[in-house]
């Protein structure tokens, strides 16, 4: 990656991670509600493929942690945040919540709470890709865990089959809530299962975003190019608990502290510093300003923004029904 | 109009629509190569092509979710499920995804999906494929559920469906696709809410939907001739959303209701004509109104059993004499 380029990611695996550590606090004070579960840790996995992607031109789907997602994508972090305050400002209308946010403008076609839903969601995306001839392709982000549906295998078979343009990003951070990945998992390299389906795959350290970059490019290319699908399994740690309860009984500190001497922002941040690009006080700056930004736009935006009308708690059931009367009535134009 | 079978009727559907716009795709199990189960896809494949006509492999969730996907951008998915038992492994699928996603997105996706499947006991097929479901799929917000009781229902509610933005999901008969019947020869889209007065009465109102609607009818012929009583049969062939306001018309004007479905009662299409009823004409009831339903067992194989459990129109007579006491 070029030094412009790492330094553009870097500010926004910061805005990322202090938006996701402002949600817990936010948390906290109640501001926010039901489940939240966050993305410290794993910053470089995201950011990784979609610097080798193209954010709002490819379309993403992931699961329940999908803030940072949505974000990279394009979407308003004010929006994003409005979201998870419920207000009818909020990404989607204050409908969805921390694991449904969606912008279909900016192509992230949401997060889905249901472990492995968002497998054949993606497959679609790309049978749609295919069918409509456009040279963009689908990526799907899930956990390691959701691998044990039978829909990530039903959709390895089809995508294989009808050579869809899709990308499957697997985020391996060997935790599926508590349990752990050699504790739920036949085959701990998630990479070798799909050559079953005659998937060609890739693993890397997650941590490390250039890195990951390296082994996006390659993945990304292959896909958009119509070789159909491909499977990156990307080795990765969540600092934080799987939601908000989570007190992580069910794993060391010690473990936690090896993971976080290579966290992904430092990864990069220390590079910079190397290669004379940046000193610790440009990064202490940053941090400061994407705080003030955060404070002062993102959560005032979220304070201030309206609740969504009772009057409209029936909206978005069913499509408007003027522009459906045709069909509910029979009387076609 | 032509004489044509109900699964020649949805096939024409299929055919008008995917020649009209190439994002009409259609899906299912056997569907492509080999024309489909009941044949509701037949020479589609030759015609439209393995990307429009795709024969899945049995994942039923997969594919279901696959074109739910596909529908997010615009393509316009009519997926079939073979059969209505095996629409349990897709529901997840079709209610978390498919039947949320408008909502959950504030309105920014969509899932204009078509789900159509075979449902029904047909002649001794067993537990596992012999289920009625329409009351699961019914109580599902964001779905809406149409159920064809002859031809041109089933030509006419596919086509509308497939043309509406919000998921539908059509509950065929696996009886009736050889049911023979008239189909307007112009294009014509059935309406996908409300009923049809199929028989006009004035003593009684049956209510039916798909097959049970010619229980019904049957019915109303024998209450008539045999025994003097009006019978107004009325076809629910919407269930989600059900027709409230033509359901307190018939029973406004003949103050009686027997509710006739395949299904089990608990939970069912009847539990519900009931309680709309309660709500909106209790006052001008003669009688308490009805269930004609299916007992409570898994699908007998045996035959005499099995004929024991599914009702029929003498259920349905005899329902309605015991209402007016000649029972
Ligand atoms: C179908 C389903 N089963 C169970 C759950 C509860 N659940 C939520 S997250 C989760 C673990 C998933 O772990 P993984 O896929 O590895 O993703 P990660 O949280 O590690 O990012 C479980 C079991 C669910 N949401 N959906």
């Amino acid at each position: 990656m070029k030094i412009e380029d790492k330094k553009r990611v870097l500010r926004e695996m910061v805005l990322h991670r202090r938006f996701e550590e402002r949600c817990y606090q936010a948390y906290i004070e109640r501001k926010i509600g039901g489940f939240l579960h966050l993305y410290p840790g794993q910053e470089a996995c995201c950011n990784g493929v979609m610097e080798a992607a193209r954010p709002g031109h490819d379309y993403v789907i992931t699961g329940y942690r999908d803030h940072v997602h949505a974000i990279k994508c394009g979407a308003d972090p004010k929006e994003v945040m409005a979201e998870l305050y419920g207000k009818e400002t909020g990404s989607s209308k204050g409908r969805g919540g921390s694991m449904h946010i969606f912008d279909a403008a900016k192509r992230f076609m949401g997060g889905y709470a249901l472990v492995g839903g968002p497998f054949p969601l993606a497959a679609g995306i790309a049978k749609a890709i295919q069918m409509k001839g456009g040279d963009e392709i689908a990526i799907c982000f899930l956990g390691d865990a959701a691998n044990n549906q039978g829909t990530f295998h039903e959709t390895m078979n089809m995508a294989a089959l009808w050579k869809l343009p899709v990308l499957f990003v697997c985020e391996n951070n060997l935790y599926g809530i508590g349990t752990s990945i050699e504790r739920s998992t036949a085959v701990i390299h998630q990479h070798k299962r799909v050559a079953a389906y005659n998937i060609p795959a890739d693993e890397c350290d997650g941590q490390d975003i250039e890195v990951v970059y390296e082994h996006a490019r390659k993945a990304v290319d292959h896909v958009r190019a119509g070789n159909g699908p491909f499977f990156l399994e990307l080795m990765t740690y969540r600092y934080r608990g799987h939601s908000m309860s989570d007190s992580r009984g069910y794993r060391t500190r010690e473990e936690e502290e090896l993971w976080k001497q290579r966290d992904p922002i430092f990864i990069v941040r220390d590079r910079l510093i190397k290669e004379g690009a940046m000193t610790m006080a440009d990064f202490e700056a940053l941090e400061k300003e994407t705080d003030a930004y955060i404070e002062n736009e993102v959560i005032k935006f979220a304070e201030e923004s309206p609740e969504p009308r009772v009057e409209d708690l029936e909206k978005y059931v069913f499509a408007d029904r003027e522009s459906q009367l045709p069909w509910l009535t029979g009387k076609a134009a | 109009m032509a004489n044509i079978m109900y699964w020649e009727a949805i096939q024409r559907a299929h055919d008008e629509e995917m020649a009209r716009d190439p994002l009409v795709i259609c899906m299912g199990e056997d569907i492509g190569v080999a024309g489909g189960t009941y044949k509701a896809t037949k020479g589609l494949y030759e015609k439209y092509g393995p990307l429009r006509v795709m024969d899945t492999p049995i994942s039923e969730n997969g594919f279901t979710g696959l074109a739910v996907g596909a529908s997010f951008l615009g393509v316009r998915p009519i997926v079939e499920i073979m059969s209505v038992n095996f629409a349990w492994l897709a529901m997840d699928q079709m209610f978390n995804s498919a039947a949320k996603v408008r909502y959950m997105s504030g309105g920014q996706l969509a899932a204009p999906c078509v789900f159509r499947s075979a449902g029904g006991a047909a002649h001794q097929l067993g537990a596992q494929h012999s289920a009625r479901m329409e009351k699961v799929f019914m109580g599902i917000a964001g779905l809406r559920v149409v159920t064809p009781s002859n031809p041109k229902q089933a030509y006419g509610l596919l086509k509308s469906a497939i043309r509406c933005d919000d998921p539908v999901f059509i509950n065929e008969h696996e009886l009736m696709y050889n049911m023979k019947g008239e189909v307007p020869d112009g294009e014509y889209f059935h309406p996908l809410e409300g009923s049809e007065v199929a028989r006009a009465g004035t003593d009684v109102t049956l209510f039916g939907y798909n097959i049970s609607v010619h229980w019904c009818l049957k019915a109303a012929e024998i209450l008539d001739k045999q025994y003097g009583i009006s019978a107004e049969v009325v076809d629910l062939y919407s269930l989600a959303p059900l027709d409230r306001a033509g359901i307190k018309a018939s029973v406004s004007k003949t103050h009686r209701a027997v509710i006739a479905e395949e299904d089990e009662a608990p939970v069912g299409v009847g539990s519900e004509v009931i309680a709309i009823i309660n709500e909106e004409c209790f006052f001008e009831l003669d009688a308490a109104p009805v269930r004609v339903h299916s007992a409570l067992v898994p699908q007998p194989y045996n035959h005499t059993l099995e004929k024991a459990t599914i009702p029929d129109h003498e259920d349905v007579v005899k329902a309605v004499l015991k209402m007016f006491g000649k029972a």
